[in-house]
């Protein structure tokens, strides 16, 4: 590891409040993303299953 | 003649078919998952512990590993947007407008991605937050663009003239894809040149490049798990009373 220690690397000399923010905003708004895409795939499963069964 | 130009292969028009796409897409869609969590991961490490840092810039210069390829990809994504659109029109493919629909919400993303991330890197580099740079500015109006094109997809309901409408606009849009690439070239900008090229070698070391490469990598895979999945759901929602989906293992669950 380049850095010394687990506070120095939290830190990172004085760029650790930047550094940590752009990447906890990445993670975020990525995770986001999936998240709706994966829950309105499973809306629309469970809406085309329910369709088939009520022409069943 | 002009018939023979626009005739496509086979595999072309394979792809036009939403049950081949469904399926498909369900091949590769764990892959994607996969991929994009390793490359991302593994970039992400890399580039936040292991990189040494910048002589100029110290340690904020790792905002790169994640500024760089939502940057990217914020740009590839629109290009994307608008060439699914015009196969959309020229070969009047509803599956190309289905994707480039699948493209406007991951595209925005990655846009406000880079504008927040390069506004935080912004601070200790130049002593601002937002400089109304040409690079800078080009972007928001790329910001501007997709909330355009995802307005204009929202407002009309019938799904072929939406899809028409927001190829257009993209199409359209594309313009300002080469301003944002070249400002940093026409313009004098705070903005510094690209730190990445398919043409030249790197002007940085292999330990501060490699998990940039690995980064955009990974952000292309997780664009591509994306448009999948929301290309299925899509292809669910318009196919869902046609008898091969009414088949299909999704919904009988064998």
């Amino acid at each position: 590891m380049y850095f010394e220690s687990l506070d120095a690397l939290l830190n990172m000399a004085g760029h650790g409040p930047y550094v940590w923010s752009c990447y906890g905003l990445f993670v975020a708004l990525l995770g986001i993303n999936i998240w709706h895409a994966r829950s309105q795939n499973l809306k629309a499963l469970k809406q085309a299953k329910a369709l088939v069964r009520r022409n069943q | 003649m002009t018939q023979s130009i626009w005739r496509m292969p086979r595999w072309f028009h394979q792809m036009g078919s939403p049950k081949w796409f469904y399926d498909f897409g369900g091949i590769l869609q764990p892959w994607f998952a996969v991929a994009a969590f390793v490359l991302l991961t593994w970039g992400v490490v890399w580039g936040l512990a292991y990189a040494p840092a910048d002589y100029q810039q110290g340690n904020s210069f790792r905002i790169m590993y994640v500024h760089v390829p939502a940057a990217i990809l914020s740009q590839s994504i629109f290009l994307g947007m608008a060439v699914a659109g015009a196969i959309g029109l020229i070969w009047k493919m509803k599956l190309a407008f289905m994707v480039a629909r699948s493209c406007i919400a991951i595209g925005a993303t990655f846009t406000i991605i880079a504008l927040l991330t390069g506004a935080i890197w912004g601070k200790p580099t130049w002593g601002a937050y937002w400089v109304w740079d040409a690079r800078l500015t080009s972007t928001l109006v790329l910001l501007f663009l997709y909330a355009g094109v995802m307005a204009l997809n929202q407002a009309i309901s019938e799904r072929q003239v939406a899809g028409k409408a927001t190829a257009i606009l993209a199409i359209v849009g594309t313009i300002n894809i080469p301003i944002i690439k070249y400002s940093v070239e026409w313009w004098n900008t705070l903005h510094q040149s690209s730190s990445f090229t398919l043409t030249s070698k790197p002007s940085m070391p292999a330990d501060m490049y490699l998990p940039l490469l690995l980064t955009v990598l990974g952000s292309y895979c997780l664009f591509a798990l994306v448009v999948l999945m929301r290309t299925r759901t899509q292809i669910l929602q318009t196919q869902s009373g046609t008898s091969w989906l009414a088949q299909h293992r999704d919904i009988t669950g064998a």
